[in-house]
């Protein structure tokens, strides 16, 4: 068994969350960069031009890249051959505290969703535990802005809808979001399991590297067929029309009922801000 | 073509400003979202006094994140615009001329714009580091305990945004849909 401290599971949530707040991952800032190039709308090249400035100001200064620092949402992994003694979610919400009040990022969360008072250190957070073989202990962080992540959707499709209903729902879903969402995005999509599986699956689709590629065969193609359709609506940067309305689509798989289709699309700005460490 | 605005704004001024220009402001705005619209449009509901002069001003959706030492202001990139849509109308009566957000609006928001000579500006949203620049000095007006959300006093200088409702009914978002959309 291998022991872990709670003291450096904090200590790194901390440094993790102002790290991701202030750099833009590179092959994110690449994505942007490509796209840039393509883009055929003059505004809409110029808005990917600032966006890009923006990101490496930044990087630069040590500045949110967005003042939208997002609700924290954490995964831990978690080997079967790893002990801690005390209170893990306490650990983790210890360091969003800290990274959310030392670090000058907003605090963008209410204790509760009727009476909508601050609570003022950012937490809690949203922490998802997966138990896997092994020692490892691994963290995955993303600040989540609320803009992109109220234009997204939970769906629960028929088998007869098929692949055909689910792009309608996510080209439907990407246009109609239009600008709101500060595109480009990335579309992040769950399909099968249930319910909540969906949108959990749609989440950790956007954990996803951007420039990886779904290994199952029948989400890859999705995910290729998707992007050209939804980058022919037009929405463009920011909304001001163009060719670039997303960066990238990512679709997670699980079996599901004989019954069901169920579908979440999960939204991401172009501020797609993650990081990963093992401890 | 990129225009130059001073804040207070001339309204004859703003009348001229079409959808797809786009604009750098200096002067003086104030921002405000949710909460604060929420408490200003109570105000005028019970008919009192607002706390700030919004006639012939500009508003800008966003709550910044807090200043690092030696800054005026956090990153400060609008938010989300449709959400101030229920507080628009009390606020225009009132001489508000320019509001700054992202994102679309509802049609109703798009002719109140026509009926009081105002204009929807666009910031681009997630360049919040780059926005920061641009502001000189920041300070709570007032509603402290919104944090964030508080309504504050920007000084900026060449604030850059761009036309996206003007006050004739031109809409960009739509302008750029029919010439891109290949569907």
């Amino acid at each position: 068994m291998r022991t872990i401290n709670l003291a450096d599971v904090t200590a790194k949530i901390k440094e993790m969350f102002i790290d991701a707040c202030e750099n833009i991952p590179q092959n994110v800032l690449d994505t942007i960069k490509d796209a840039e190039k393509q883009e055929e709308s003059p505004l809409g090249k110029e808005v990917l031009g600032k966006i890009i400035e923006n990101d490496l100001l930044a990087r630069e200064k040590h500045l949110p890249i967005c003042q939208d620092t997002g609700v924290a949402v954490v995964y831990l992994t978690i080997g079967s051959e790893v002990t801690f003694t005390g209170d893990i979610y306490e650990a983790v919400n210890e360091g969003v505290r800290q990274a959310y009040t030392e670090g000058y990022l907003r605090k963008s969360v209410v204790r509760h969703p009727l009476d909508r008072v601050n609570t003022k250190d950012n937490t809690p957070a949203i922490v998802h535990v997966k138990v896997v073989p092994g020692d490892t202990f691994r963290i995955d962080v993303a600040p989540k802005g609320g803009g992109s992540e109220n234009m997204s959707v939970v769906k629960m499709l028929i088998p007869a809808d098929g692949v055909e209903g689910i792009k309608k729902l996510v080209i439907d879903t990407v246009f109609n979001a239009g600008g709101k969402p500060c595109p480009p995005v990335i579309v992040g999509i769950g399909i099968g399991g249930n319910f909540e599986k969906c949108a959990l699956m749609a989440k950790e689709a956007l954990f996803r590297e951007i420039d990886d590629r779904s290994p199952d065969p029948l989400a890859c193609k999705l995910e290729e067929e998707l992007k050209e359709e939804i980058n022919k609506l037009g929405v463009g940067p920011m909304g001001f029309g163009g060719r670039i309305t997303c960066l990238a689509v990512k679709v997670n798989v699980y079996p599901c009922h004989i019954a069901s289709l169920p579908v979440a699309i999960n939204i991401q700005c172009h501020a797609a801000r993650h990081k990963s460490c093992t401890l | 073509m990129l225009k130059k605005i001073s804040a207070p704004v001339d309204p004859e001024e703003i009348k001229s400003l079409r959808a797809g220009d786009t604009v750098c402001i200096s002067g003086y705005i104030y921002t405000g979202r949710d909460a604060a619209h929420k408490r200003l449009c109570e105000l005028l509901a019970d008919g009192k006094e607002l706390p700030i002069d919004v006639k012939n001003g500009i508003i800008y959706y966003v709550g910044p994140t807090p200043a690092k030492p030696g800054r005026a202001i956090g990153s400060a990139g609008p938010t989300s615009s449709y959400r101030m849509d229920p507080y628009t109308e009390p606020l225009l009566k009132e001489g508000l001329k320019v509001m700054v957000g992202k994102g679309s609006r509802s049609k109703e928001c798009k002719d109140l714009l026509v009926k009081y000579g105002a204009v929807y500006l666009s910031a681009i949203g997630g360049a919040a580091a780059s926005i920061s620049e641009t502001v000189k000095e920041c300070r709570v007006v007032t509603y402290e305990d919104l944090g964030a959300e508080a309504i504050h006093r920007l000084k900026v200088e060449d604030f850059y945004a761009i036309v996206t409702y003007d006050s004739v009914g031109n809409d960009l978002f739509e302008q750029g849909l029919e010439k891109y959309r290949k569907v």
